[in-house]
């Protein structure tokens, strides 16, 4: 926890910058002291091409809060590359001050205390005003979406995308790209990017029965902006159909494709581009190796890891940008392109401050409207926290730890596991949990929360096969997802192993016996990518278990020793 | 990767390792790759061998290869209990000399296509295709 003279020193860095005192009353004001709307807009427009990135929204339409991950490991040749770089060790790196609107917004540590002072972040209205004064010193400004859009609230689930396709319609993008978005099904999917009055990109989406480019997407969009031909190629998330249903969206095959994005490359280059812009969901490290091998791209904007990263990483000549999650932040990239090719950028992660960024107040209204029906059962306050509630890390978050508990009290179950995602906003110890609350951790297609037997041996495979998703030393083998959190057991995982060797010392922790291969165990899980799974939804489990704890305290888990990092 | 007697008994000891190691060529594949090259050396060359990091479907995973100027090429599943796959031969009308087709693999292993050139000489290239029970998405 912060200390008071940390929070003096929150006050004094605000009063420094603003001439005023803030001594007395930090709370939220050290926000809207030591930092103005103008301050987090400022940027000198650059060269003739501006580029505004928008990523991993998860259909927040409100402020919320979000922790950023502490745990946060990369391997092979991204070992303690960024964005595998956190807390202390991240804000030495970009000389970020302690305690500052920065350390908030970027890194872990604190959070809680930093949460009270510098308050919400993101809501697509603020968003809005961003983008509109971006577009305000340069008109023709380019808004690409990575994906991601149409899922994970409450409103998103109940209006299969509407409420995110009509606010983000009124942000006016020029571009998008898709993952969750699939997880509404082919058909809703074909029906809404139909109505698109923009480009829905894909160039790796292919129709799975003739292994062809699929007719529903585009691979590119040409624009003309500052007189300049801009090729944007769309990436869709690779892994859709392993990591997510596949039985969702049968007709659509992915993959990396990294010949065939080389081949697109070539082609808008041969018809006149410029400057070519991927807008990409693969998530960063497979972006990185994506950027050594296909060459001719300037810009990939990045998405599906959830990283924000203060400057742009270099590969080659080639610029990636990554532009956080959750509604958090807006990135501004300004592009000097001439005779053909980028001589400069320039560029600014722009965090989404609620308190200190006005509302655009159309978008408020829409945004509002799209909620109205709901409201009453969205604000219904099931239970209290003590506990901060987080996601992200590479192994566990108090979110999840709360969602196995309720999987094993409600299911009567020896173990839980609940999937290693990276979205769902954080709430900060006294906060109330509402039913939105937990529909923003746990909303999805496929939600059932589901009870069967597994033999230790299994359960272990899991884990093993989880593993390698996220610590292959390859990229190109990674999903960009966390490991799938254990409730009940705890294990060691050695991350510098090949896959089968890594996970090791499986232990029951209601009994402290270790798991016997042989042995069937009771096991409560949810979002299973088979289909037809049985079992109540997921955010009814978590609801009955906050309902009956009332007030939520969790400790800090320990069940998980991690070697290699 | 051969598999010596001392990597042999690693797996053994590694309780049920196996199920879920990644198959690497077998002495079956070994033996049908020796038979195509007739125990010739394959070495590196113009020959492009695509196929999934990870498959989508292990019951059907799609793999092209282009070999410009072979007379012959042969896939290889090399985890596979019946690793050859398929041979195509190129006669000198051949268009191009490129093939595709879909594979079934077993489980996470390497496939190697093989190209005999007009010279008699071999290339190959390999791809690790990862076939995975799923998991979590971001």
């Amino acid at each position: 926890m912060i200390s008071r003279r940390d929070f003096l020193q929150v006050s004094m860095a605000a009063s420094a910058l603003v001439g005023a005192s803030g001594f007395g009353n930090w709370s939220r004001l050290a926000a809207q002291q030591a930092l103005t709307q103008d301050q987090l807009l400022d940027f000198d427009t650059f060269g003739n091409v501006s580029l505004i990135h928008v990523t991993d929204i998860h259909a927040q339409l409100k402020p919320i809060y979000f922790r950023e991950p502490s745990i946060n490991i990369g391997v092979g040749g991204n070992k303690g590359a960024v964005p595998h770089v956190t807390g202390a060790d991240f804000r030495k790196l970009y000389g970020i001050e302690e305690n500052s609107p920065s350390h908030y917004a970027l890194s872990a540590g604190d959070f809680s205390a930093l949460g009270q002072a510098y308050g919400k972040v993101g809501g697509l209205d603020r968003m809005a005003t961003v983008i509109n004064a971006i577009r305000a010193a340069r008109p023709d400004a380019l808004l690409l979406d990575g994906g991601d859009t149409w899922h994970g609230s409450y409103t998103c689930y109940h209006t299969e995308g509407q409420d995110m396709v009509n606010v983000m319609n009124a942000l006016k993008p020029d571009a998008m790209t898709f993952h969750w978005e699939f997880t509404l099904g082919s058909e809703r999917v074909r029906e809404i990017v139909g109505d698109l009055p923009f480009a829905a990109l894909g160039a790796n989406i292919f129709d799975a029965e003739w292994d062809e480019p699929s007719e529903d997407f585009a691979p590119y969009q040409f624009f003309e902006r500052g007189g300049v031909k801009i090729a944007v190629i769309g990436q869709a998330f690779p892994y859709m159909p392993i990591a997510n249903p596949g039985w969702m969206f049968p007709e659509y095959s992915f993959g990396i494709r990294t010949e065939r994005m080389q081949q697109v490359v070539d082609e808008v280059k041969a018809m006149g581009a410029e400057l070519v812009v991927l807008l990409s969901h693969n998530g960063f490290d497979v972006d990185k190796k994506m950027a050594g091998l296909v060459s001719g791209i300037d810009v990939i904007l990045t998405g599906h890891t959830h990283d924000a990263l203060p400057e742009p990483v270099l590969v080659g000549e080639t610029i990636l940008i990554a532009s956080g999650s959750n509604g958090k932040f807006v990135s501004r990239v300004d592009l000097d392109v001439r005779d053909g090719r980028m001589m400069g950028f320039r560029h600014k992660l722009i965090p989404i401050f609620s308190d200190v960024i006005e509302p655009d107040k159309e978008v408020a209204a829409l945004i509002d409207e799209q909620r109205a029906p709901y409201e009453a059962d969205m604000s219904e306050v099931i239970g209290q926290t003590d506990s901060l509630l987080y996601r992200r890390g590479n192994f566990n978050g108090t979110w999840d730890d709360l969602i196995c508990d309720a999987l094993i009290s409600e299911r009567e179950a020896d173990i839980a596991m609940s999937p290693g995602v990276r979205w769902g906003p954080s709430l900060l110890p006294g906060d109330d949990i509402t039913r939105e609350d937990i529909w923003n951790a746990t909303s999805m297609t496929y939600g059932k929360a589901y009870r069967s037997e597994m033999t230790g041996e299994f359960i272990r495979t899991i884990m093993e096969d989880v593993a390698d998703n996220i610590f292959n030393p390859d990229p190109y083998y990674q999903q960009g997802g966390d490991m799938v959190r254990m409730g009940g057991l705890g294990y060691r995982i050695d991350i510098t192993k090949p896959q089968g060797e890594r996970i090791s010392e499986l232990t029951l922790l209601k009994t402290g016996e270790k798991l016997d291969p042989a042995k069937n165990y009771v096991v409560a899980g949810w979002a299973s990518v088979n289909e037809a799974t049985e079992g109540p939804q997921i955010w009814d489990v978590v609801e009955d278990h906050i309902r009956k704890q009332g007030t939520i305290t969790l400790q800090p888990n320990t069940s998980v020793q991690v070697i290699g990092a | 990767m051969n598999l010596t007697r001392r990597d042999a008994l690693a797996l053994g000891l590694g309780a049920t390792a196996a199920a879920f190691l990644p198959w690497r060529a077998t002495a079956a594949a070994e033996d049908e790759m020796a038979t195509f090259t007739g125990g010739a050396e394959a070495g590196s060359g113009d020959i492009t061998l695509t196929a999934p990091e990870i498959a989508e479907n292990g019951n059907t995973v799609p793999v092209s290869v282009n070999a410009p100027g072979a007379v012959a090429i042969a896939v290889f599943a090399t985890g596979n209990p019946t690793p050859g796959v398929a041979t195509f031969n190129f006669g000198p009308l051949a268009g191009s000399q490129s093939a595709s087709t879909r594979i079934r693999l077993a489980g996470t292993q390497d496939v190697v296509a093989i190209a005999k050139l007009a010279d008699g000489s071999f290339i190959k290239a390999a791809s690790t295709v990862k076939v995975t029970i799923g998991g979590c998405g971001g």
